[in-house]
């Protein structure tokens, strides 16, 4: 690797990193809004223009606030989860693609932190460590209510990672590949998985709220039942993570859903469009300028499914711990298994009918 | 035995797949919730958008002047008897020659004070006042004090200024709602203030 390509990697790598932090920012701010909107107030709108400066008052409230650690919390541990949180949180935006390529001076610069050909695995693993996290942070704290909290979230996250992969192999099946990049590029045009998969994006999206920690699977925050959940004992900057890392994570799953599902940078009509850009303003800024589009219509369609996550927060009631469990092994595990049969046997024996019919 | 018709008969029926399947139920609330998120907004933006209380509320006290501009209070006390939050306080002073066109009754209140910290705004003095110089604003809060010093409210913010003068345009709920249809019509908004007895 010379140096120009480290250069462009890092430069890359940076403005991923800096727009994920930019939108969970920003997301603290919409979600304020979105609650006011929809139960009829305006939402903060007294700091800037529509309450736009909200985040930056709110972060510098934490990081004025006392950073207290209980006198019987293990204290590295303790300052150990919220870094676990973030750390993790902000990992997975690594392989995502945002766009296709750039061209500059003959080079193609692709839009994407890493293209590994396991991406999706890579996002799994990452989003399997996040649970750590609240888990240490939680035990950490000394407190029963933080340790219920912290307990609750490792075993909804462990269930629900089971159905959300399952559900994730029948696309694999379709797209016979791992890379984040591979997948997407095979939904060219209007060609989205969502149109194959109904019943796996349905799983999928599940699955993902209940990762999360959203509402309506919100149960390691309890607020009725377990004063604060696993962040009881945090305050200033630390409980600040946490809450950040949640919508770092809201803001990776809407990402990695609509690339999984709804075809990431691609939108119908695109080939019109790119043909018509490169014919006016040459293979290079035409191009560049089809790409952009392009990662426009993906934070399109991730920040719609972030306002989704808020939309439903502020529609459906939490769920009772039993429930959370009998819908993930008993509703969601079947049917993921379902959805591979069903997904199987279309590849086998619908796709050859229709291929041949097609021509 | 039936007492309303408002009853429901509770039912243990098993439901049915779409009811168990969950998402139409969801779907609804969706529904239900962006509705929301595109309806106008109730919110009154406060301190620049003020609502009308009625006429009956109780707020910022005043002394009264009459309509020569002479101050109406002849500090007998009643209202600092009245005050169940002994929040009034008053020193009576003798009228002078020459001050007849400063003071209605020869006797008057050199101070009067009312602490805003124990005042409950229960409007009491307003009833007690034989003289009808002490009354609770209903257009007008009390605002916020940081000091303490700001708390003790003396004459010089409570006597009535000529320039500004306070009129209270309807004192039955019948006015109020008449004056709110002329206000929603835009038509002259100044009732002539009731005659003082």
């Amino acid at each position: 690797m010379d140096l120009t390509e480290f250069l462009v990697k890092t430069a890359t790598i940076f403005a991923v990193f800096v727009a994920t932090l930019v939108i969970a920012m920003y997301s603290t701010w919409a979600e304020r809004k979105v609650a006011g909107f929809i139960q009829d107030r305006s939402g903060p709108n007294r700091a800037g223009w529509g309450g736009l400066l909200q985040p930056l008052a709110d972060a510098g409230k934490m990081f004025f606030k006392e950073d207290f650690i209980p006198a019987l919390a293990n204290k590295w541990l303790f300052i150990a989860g919220p870094s676990l949180a973030m750390l993790t949180a902000m990992l997975a935006s690594a392989v995502i693609p945002f766009g296709s390529t750039i061209r500059v001076a003959g080079h193609e610069v692709p839009l994407q932190g890493v293209e590994s050909n396991i991406g999706i695995l890579y996002v799994f693993g990452v989003v399997a460590l996040g649970v750590y996290g609240i888990m240490v942070g939680g035990w950490a704290s000394n407190n029963k209510f933080s340790l219920l909290g912290a307990i609750r979230a490792a075993s909804q996250n462990i269930s629900y990672e089971v159905a959300m992969g399952l559900s994730l192999i029948a696309i694999l099946m379709m797209s016979s590949s791992l890379s984040l990049g591979e997948i997407v590029s095979q939904q060219h045009g209007m060609n989205w998985n969502i149109f194959y998969q109904p019943l796996g994006f349905i799983i999928f999206i599940t699955c993902s709220f209940a990762e999360c920690n959203r509402v309506p699977f919100d149960l390691p925050e309890c607020e009725t039942e377990l004063v604060g959940g696993y962040h009881t004992e945090y305050g200033s900057m630390k409980l600040g993570f946490y809450l950040f890392a949640e919508y770092i994570n809201m803001f990776i799953s809407s990402a990695i859903i609509s690339v999984l599902y709804f075809g990431g940078y691609n939108y119908p009509g695109m080939d019109f469009v790119y043909n018509q850009l490169v014919n006016a303003l040459g293979t290079e800024t035409g191009h560049n300028i089809a790409t952009l589009i392009g990662t426009a219509v993906f934070f399109g369609k991730a920040l719609f499914f972030v306002f989704f996550y808020m939309w439903v927060r502020w529609t459906i009631p939490r769920f009772r711990y039993d429930q959370l469990m009998n819908l993930g092994w008993k509703k969601l595990i079947p049917l993921a298994i379902l959805n591979i049969l069903i997904t199987g046997a279309a590849v086998l024996f619908l796709k050859p009918v229709i291929t041949a019919w097609l021509n | 035995m039936q007492l309303t018709n408002r009853s429901k008969q509770v039912s243990n029926k098993q439901m049915t797949l779409a009811e168990r399947a969950y998402l139409p139920a969801i779907a609804t609330g969706l529904a239900i919730t962006i509705k929301h998120f595109f309806a106008k907004k109730v919110t009154i933006q406060y301190p620049e958008v003020k609502r009308y209380l009625g006429p009956v509320f109780r707020g910022r006290h005043i002394l009264k002047r009459d309509a020569e501009g002479r101050e109406r209070c002849t500090a007998c006390g009643l209202c600092a008897v009245a005050c169940p939050a002994e929040a009034i306080s008053m020193v009576a002073s003798e009228r002078q020659k020459g001050e007849e066109n400063l003071y209605r009754e020869e006797k008057y209140a050199a101070v009067y004070e009312v602490n805003m910290l124990r005042c409950i705004f229960c409007g009491l003095c307003e009833e007690a006042c034989p003289k009808q110089a002490v009354y609770l604003r209903h257009d007008e809060f009390v605002p916020v004090f940081t000091e303490r010093d700001q708390v003790i409210w003396g004459k010089d913010l409570l006597v009535e200024d000529m320039n500004n003068r306070y009129t209270r345009e309807a004192w039955t709920k019948e006015e109020a709602h008449v004056l709110d249809a002329k206000r929603a019509n835009g038509e002259a908004t100044n009732v002539v203030p009731r005659a003082i007895p």
